[in-house]
């Protein structure tokens, strides 16, 4: 093999070690993140609590469910991985989720629950 | 030379699939992971008709007392606090298992347990500070609905730290059958759903005025 044949190999076992190590990297949060986003999310808890002492009138419920949201797709995402993952784990997941939402809303609707 | 060349030029340049066991599958993917990302799917509905059952039912507390008169918000924020906890040691542990660190594996597996089990300690003492203040399981259509609801939520909580203490075991034995890292992955999974079911059922059972 030429010299030229040699280093063009090493470079492009180069690139690809470089890319796999991107992609890994990606794959898998380091623990000085899930930590970070677990303090996030604690912040978040703190947020929420407050409102049982501070009266944030109508905001209350509003910034409650945003809140909880939040928390949610952030637990589903980073904890259980779900944004480095297959797109088909999260396909099969948001279908059930996507049922029972629209199961129970239905049904709730029928109980008259949103007429208030 | 060029054979080398050839190989180099032709090797996959994705990261690895850590979901497979060995033998290959129809859609590349673990199928254990989809199977379990199937039944959290199906969790939802589970959880979904609990909660939506105590969302109408939360204002029939007729002859018993509601939910101003019972729930205890700062208990229940440390509570929902510890369970949140409990999910970073749950992924701490995942990241152990990856690196194939049995000893820190063990140990954030322990410690999530112990946190899983002061969580549903405290809904215990909870549910037992209820039933002394007159709200038991048939007092009213909010009493039933609501045990129900948290009473489910504890019980999914149980046998997870059971599973949880069961993996530390049969770690401990080296009897994990297949990929390790896998199988902590599959029990993470469950813990963080049971977490996320938790950040709902704090939210609109606990936080926001009936």
């Amino acid at each position: 093999m030429s010299d030229t044949a040699m280093s063009d190999t090493a470079m492009s076992d180069t690139a690809m070690n470089d890319t796999a190590e991107h992609a890994e990297a990606h794959d898998h949060p380091t623990n000085r993140y899930f930590i970070w986003t677990a303090a996030v999310l604690a912040l978040f808890t703190a947020l929420e609590t407050s409102t049982y002492w501070i009266d944030f009138g109508s905001f209350a419920t509003p910034l409650l469910l945003i809140l909880m949201t939040i928390k949610f797709f952030v637990i589903l995402l980073v904890f259980m991985h779900l944004k480095y993952d297959s797109k088909l784990f999260g396909a099969l997941f948001y279908i059930g989720l996507g049922l029972a939402i629209g199961v129970y809303v239905a049904a709730l609707s029928t109980f008259q629950f949103f007429a208030g | 030379m060029a054979d080398t060349a050839l190989q180099a030029s032709h090797a996959p340049t994705h990261a690895p699939d850590h979901g497979t066991t060995g033998h290959a599958t129809t859609t590349g993917l673990s199928n254990n992971k989809l199977a379990m990302w199937m039944f959290l799917g199906s969790e939802c509905l589970l959880f979904g008709g609990l909660i939506s059952t105590y969302m109408l039912y939360r204002g029939r507390h007729e002859g018993g007392p509601g939910p101003a008169q019972v729930f205890d918000i700062p208990l229940t924020s440390v509570s929902s606090f510890v369970l949140l906890m409990s999910s970073l040691t749950m992924v701490l542990a995942v990241n152990a298992a990856k690196v194939r660190d049995d000893r820190n594996t063990k140990l954030w597996l322990t410690v999530t347990a112990l946190l899983g089990s002061l969580f549903v300690g405290g809904q215990v003492y909870e549910f037992t500070a209820f039933y002394k203040e007159g709200l038991g399981f048939t007092t009213s259509l909010f009493s039933s609905s609501f045990f129900t609801l948290t009473g489910f939520h504890g019980a999914h909580v149980g046998i997870g730290v059971m599973m949880l203490l069961a993996l530390v075991a049969i770690i401990s034995r080296d009897r994990v059958t297949g990929d390790k890292a896998e199988v902590v992955e599959m029990v993470g999974l469950y813990w963080h759903f049971v977490d996320v079911v938790w950040v709902v059922i704090f939210t609109l059972v606990y936080l926001i005025p009936a």
